[in-house]
């Protein structure tokens, strides 16, 4: 490298004698600099998203890499938000990615001490016996006075009002179809 | 508002921007109140006093909007003679029962109506007040029995049995005239809501809430409009639903309902509450708003309808969206032989709301427990009562992405430090199963304008991660496997259900399209509906929630639509579906006049065109698209058609907006100040100190503060920041939000801080008969002290996201509040209880139960303890 290709180089000559006096475009930018782009460019795909915070339903969208989430942005094309987003929606590629989500099972037994690991499908079915044994002890056919109640006490189910409608859906007819009738969410607090 | 929904905001700075005035009243100043053109400090819980103001300024300057009112709501019937108010009761309405705590509102009926129905909440208590009727000797006057048993059969839930039952035509006076008129018994009730009481009761100077009051009449009438926006500030205190009331009574006498620019709006904090009480996860509703059957009231469809079903207006048709909803659930198997399998739903026999739910798992009366995307042991009032619920289950379900505080209670909750519980006591086992996020799943979302809008799927959720659609559909399976080929009778219904959809991908993903096919509903052919219009109650159709029909129309997904709305007029009717039948301002008939005009062309939404007889306009018309403005009903009409051309409020019997509630609330036909029952001062308006009916727990784990305690002299309140959602899960483990807000801390004002000597930055520690817990010190003018009567009342601000897990870590807010309930909906007094404040930090371990009990002590309350 000549000294005179170095000087030319040099941020504080570019900013005195180019087109960025106040040093803060071209003139301090190096190769590396350069050379970087935002998350958003390489994505493979936008998919179109709506906020998971409050109930403004902020128009999002979800750049895909890979299969990976790598950013998530405002869309401009909602009516609703026009690409903007509060911190907390502007944090939800944090929410996705966050290095302490749990992403196994965890299992603590009765009156253990610490978390134990446990495969999926055993859960599933350790939780359908549960929900079946619950059901039976907490069933009531009828009241004292022999007013059909067909229904069970056993369990009860807290949330819903994170999760999408066709979830709180496939919840409440299973529940009502269990005789559960001990269904609650957030809207209630 | 600016700071719990930021981006919604942006559009209250653009009508600033056209002109309008922002008037913001809070206990707080908060980044609202910084761009807002009026800021009202304000005492917590004192808010009928102040709407009432409000409303006593309308009626007795004249300033209501005459035409509006006469046209569209109940000001002109008669209230019967037997009615009471609380002006004559010191407090207290007719129907009262000292012994029960509860109202019979059989007096506050209007002349001419046999009986109307009454709110969920008091249909709760009243089948149990029924009961000891019909057991007693009460039994003398037939007639007299009959009509309470109707007027105590009906179930709002917030829907059919708002209205139900007008069966014959209230008396009217269209003058306003009448000493028995809507008009004149609102007129007395709120004669003493005077300014200089406003003033006195809420803390505000005489002048800001005339400023106010001259702000909202000048601002309201036909060329003009007014909003009310409101969260759970409204909603979390023992007389809530009548806080909404008030605010209903206000702006149907200004006329702003229906209109742009007008409503009450009820800004909701997570994504899809609106969704989850369309479509309940809550125990009193079925999908739609249909009311849960009642044991004690309902034997069969045909008693479950005549109880609850209005005969008049658009609920008259709920037999149509009740049979549909059944045949959806249940197929083949739900036949007219068998009332649609209307036998196969469990009965309710009174309150089973989530409270009362813990209380019961304190008990050990119930076993299981599912939490799913909620963190009660943080989220939720009184978070002891919360996390002893959780040490007394059999098992526990937590579905969540992070490992939030209820699904460690066992481990490293309070009171584990405390040493009340010890880990190796504790029998819950506990299953953990980690969820999708909303990128990972597809689905739809409905935001608190009714917006139903569809989320793609992104990514595959990692590792064991999985929807809840997922799990939920293949637990379903699993039970029905195991219980595959049982001869009991309480298994058809689960054996019998429709719960086949197509699965997708490696994990057999439920398709979630199929799921709102079927919420959307179909006809006997198989075509997806377009408009629940299109019920019927013979069984040929289905539909999983008759509000949400249409959002599936043509087979298309209409949640799914994304115009831009660069491209679009201001309605954006073409960006998602807005329920019900994609109308985006509800019973938007009222923004024309009588005949169908607009009120003014300025404020134009929707009108009648004669020339082609039709309803049109801007916005979807929320009336009948053919009704004209001069249809009248003929004698004995029933559903829709019972309704006028002048009738907008269509979900009503009588069609009216009701400036008076003869039926439907627990507490009272008019909101009336009642102070919160931890309160620092006395109720100044009323003899009455809190409402006569609100709902209380009376446990060691939820010991309530005297009202006007010395021992507690402080009311504080509860909030949430922009950096943060609700109880942390969300925010709490993420690094950005929790650089932003690092840590858990109380706002107080100067005098406060110089009357304890609270220091800023540093610590405090702040007292109830529930716990102490510790915060930062922020001290701030943005808290103002106030001046109620001839006391200085000091407010202490606590934002409520904290608990012991993630990156900011701190003390639960929640822990402070013991539970005492509104008697409608059942929910807690949250937004404002009393407490004391002292410098420093809070005591550890078993030290903290006594100190906590030596407040207990000084202000004459029960021990506490765990049972």
């Amino acid at each position: 490298m000549g000294a005179r290709t170095w000087l030319g180089e040099w941020p504080m000559f570019r900013q005195a004698t180019g087109s960025d006096p106040l040093g803060r475009g071209s003139a301090v930018q190096s190769p590396r600099t350069q050379a970087l782009g935002p998350r958003t460019s390489d994505a493979d795909e936008v998919v179109k998203s709506v906020c998971p915070y409050c109930a403004v339903g902020c128009g999002q969208n979800v750049y895909v890499r890979d299969g990976r989430v790598t950013q998530i942005e405002g869309d401009p094309d909602s009516p609703v938000s026009r690409g903007r987003l509060c911190p907390k929606g502007s944090a939800s590629t944090s929410l996705v990615t966050s290095p302490s989500r749990v992403t196994t099972v965890r299992y603590r037994r009765p009156y253990g001490t610490e978390w134990e690991d446990l495969d999926l499908d055993t859960a599933l079915d350790m939780i359908a016996d549960r929900v079946i044994d619950a059901r039976r002890k907490g069933w009531q056919d009828t009241d004292e006075e022999g007013r059909v109640l067909r229904r069970t006490l056993g369990f009860s189910s807290l949330g819903g009002a994170t999760l999408d409608n066709e979830e709180n859906y496939l919840i409440k007819k299973l529940f009502m179809a269990l005789g559960a009738i001990q269904v609650e969410n957030q809207a209630r607090i | 508002m600016a700071e719990a929904h930021p981006v919604g905001f942006q559009w209250v700075m653009e009508a600033k921007a056209r002109g309008a005035k922002i008037i913001h009243v809070d206990p707080r100043f908060t980044r609202t109140s910084a761009v807002a053109d009026l800021h009202v400090p304000f005492r917590a819980g004192a808010d009928i006093a102040f709407l009432g103001g409000l409303i006593n300024y309308v009626l007795t300057e004249g300033e209501d909007f005459r035409e509006y009112v006469t046209t569209f709501t109940n000001a002109a019937d008669l209230v019967g003679e037997d009615f009471v108010d609380t002006e004559d009761m010191a407090g207290i309405f007719s129907g009262y029962n000292a012994d029960t705590g509860r109202y019979d509102p059989i007096s506050w009926q209007l002349e001419g109506v046999e009986y109307e129905a009454p709110a969920a909440g008091m249909r709760d208590h009243w089948e149990a007040d029924l009961r000891e009727q019909a057991d007693g000797s009460g039994q003398s006057d037939e007639g007299r029995q009959r009509e309470h048993h109707a007027a105590m059969a009906s179930d709002t839930g917030g829907g059919a049995g708002d209205a139900a039952h007008a069966t014959s035509t209230p008396q009217r006076d269209e003058t306003l005239q009448h000493p028995r008129c809507v008009y004149q018994v609102l007129k007395r009730h709120y004669s003493r809501y005077t300014p200089e009481a406003v003033s006195r009761v809420c803390g505000m100077g005489v002048e800001e809430f005339l400023q106010v009051a001259r702000a909202i009449t000048e601002n309201s009438g036909r060329e003009r409009t007014t909003a009310w926006v409101y969260s759970v500030g409204w909603t979390h205190h023992s007389v809530g639903a009548q806080y909404i009331r008030g605010a209903a009574i206000l702006q149907t006498l200004l006329g702003n309902m229906g209109r742009p620019g007008g409503g009450i709006l009820a800004l909701r904090g997570h994504a899809s509450i609106q969704g989850s009480t369309d479509i309940p996860t809550l125990y009193d509703l079925l999908p739609g708003y249909i009311p849960m059957p009642n044991a004690h009231l309902h034997d069969d469809l045909r008693s479950f309808l005549d109880a609850d079903a209005a005969k008049t207006g658009f609920w008259g048709n709920m037999d149509t969206y009740m049979v549909s909803l059944l045949k959806a659930w249940w197929g083949d198997a739900a036949t007219p032989e068998n009332d649609f399998a209307f036998d196969y739903l469990p009965r309710l026999t009174g309150d089973h709301g989530t409270y009362g739910i813990v209380r019961d798992q304190i008990d050990r009366k119930t076993y299981g427990y599912f939490v799913v995307g909620e963190n009660p042991a943080v989220g939720h009032a009184n978070g002891k009562m919360q996390r002893l619920g959780l040490a007394n289950l059999e098992w526990l379900v937590v579905r969540d992405m992070q490992m939030i505080e209820t699904a460690t209670f066992w481990k490293d909750g309070p009171e584990i430090e405390t040493e009340e519980l010890r880990t190796e006591d504790i029998g819950t086992e506990v299953f953990f199963l980690p969820c999708a996020n909303h990128t990972e799943k597809a689905g739809t979302f409905t935001n608190t304008q009714r917006l139903l809008q569809w989320r793609r799927e992104a990514a595959h959720p990692p590792g064991d991660a999985r929807s809840e659609l997922h799990f939920y559909f293949h637990l379903g399976k699993k039970i029905r496997e195991k219980l595959a080929g049982s001869t009991d009778e309480r298994d058809r219904p689960l054996l019998d259900l429709t719960w086949d959809y197509p699965t997708f991908g490696v994990h057999e993903e439920p398709d979630p399209e199929s799921v709102l096919g079927e919420i959307n509903g179909y006809d006997a052919d198989g075509n997806p509906l377009s408009s629940y219009t299109q019920l019927k109650a013979d069984g040929s159709t289905t539909a999983g929630c008759w509000i949400y029909t249409g959002v599936y129309k043509d087979g298309v997904n209409q949640a799914d639509r994304r115009k831009p709305g660069s491209e679009q007029d201001w309605v954006a009717a073409e960006w998602g579906w807005a329920w019900p039948a994609n109308r985006r301002t509800l019973y938007n008939r009222a923004s024309a006049d009588a005949e169908g005009r607009p009120w003014s062309e300025r404020k134009a939404l929707v009108w009648w065109d004669a020339e082609n007889d039709t309803w049109t306009g801007h916005d979807i018309p929320d009336f009948e698209a053919t009704k004209p403005p001069s249809y009248v009903p003929a004698e004995g009409a029933t559903r829709q058609d019972a309704l006028a051309g002048t009738d907008a409020f269509i979900m009503q019997t009588d069609g009216k907006a009701w400036l008076y509630a003869p039926a439907g609330l627990a507490d009272g036909p008019m909101p009336t100040h009642y102070e919160p029952v931890e309160s620092p001062v006395a109720n100044l308006l009323h003899e009455q100190q809190d409402n006569p009916a609100l709902e209380r727990i009376d446990r060691a784990w939820n010991r309530i503060n005297p009202s006007q305690s010395e021992v507690y002299p402080y009311a504080f309140l509860t909030y949430r920041l922009t950096e943060h959602h609700t109880a942390g899960g969300m925010s709490r483990f993420l690094g950005y939000l929790s650089e932003l807000q690092p840590e858990f801390f109380c706002e107080v004002s100067p005098a406060l801080a110089a009357e304890r000597n609270l220091e800023h930055l540093g610590w405090a520690t702040l007292i109830s008969a529930r716990t102490a817990i510790e915060a930062r010190v922020l001290v701030t003018e943005r808290m103002k002290p106030l001046r109620i009567g001839d006391q200085t009342v000091h407010q202490i601000g606590l934002p409520y996201h904290w608990g012991s897990n993630g990156l900011s870590t701190g003390d639960p807010a929640n822990d402070l509040l013991g539970v005492v309930m509104d008697p409608n909906v059942h929910i807690q007094e949250s937004k404002v209880a009393t407490c004391d404040i002292q410098p420093g930090r809070r005591p550890r371990g078993p030290a903290l139960l006594d100190f906590v009990e030596s407040y207990r002590r000084k202000a004459g309350v029960e021990p506490g303890g765990n049972t």
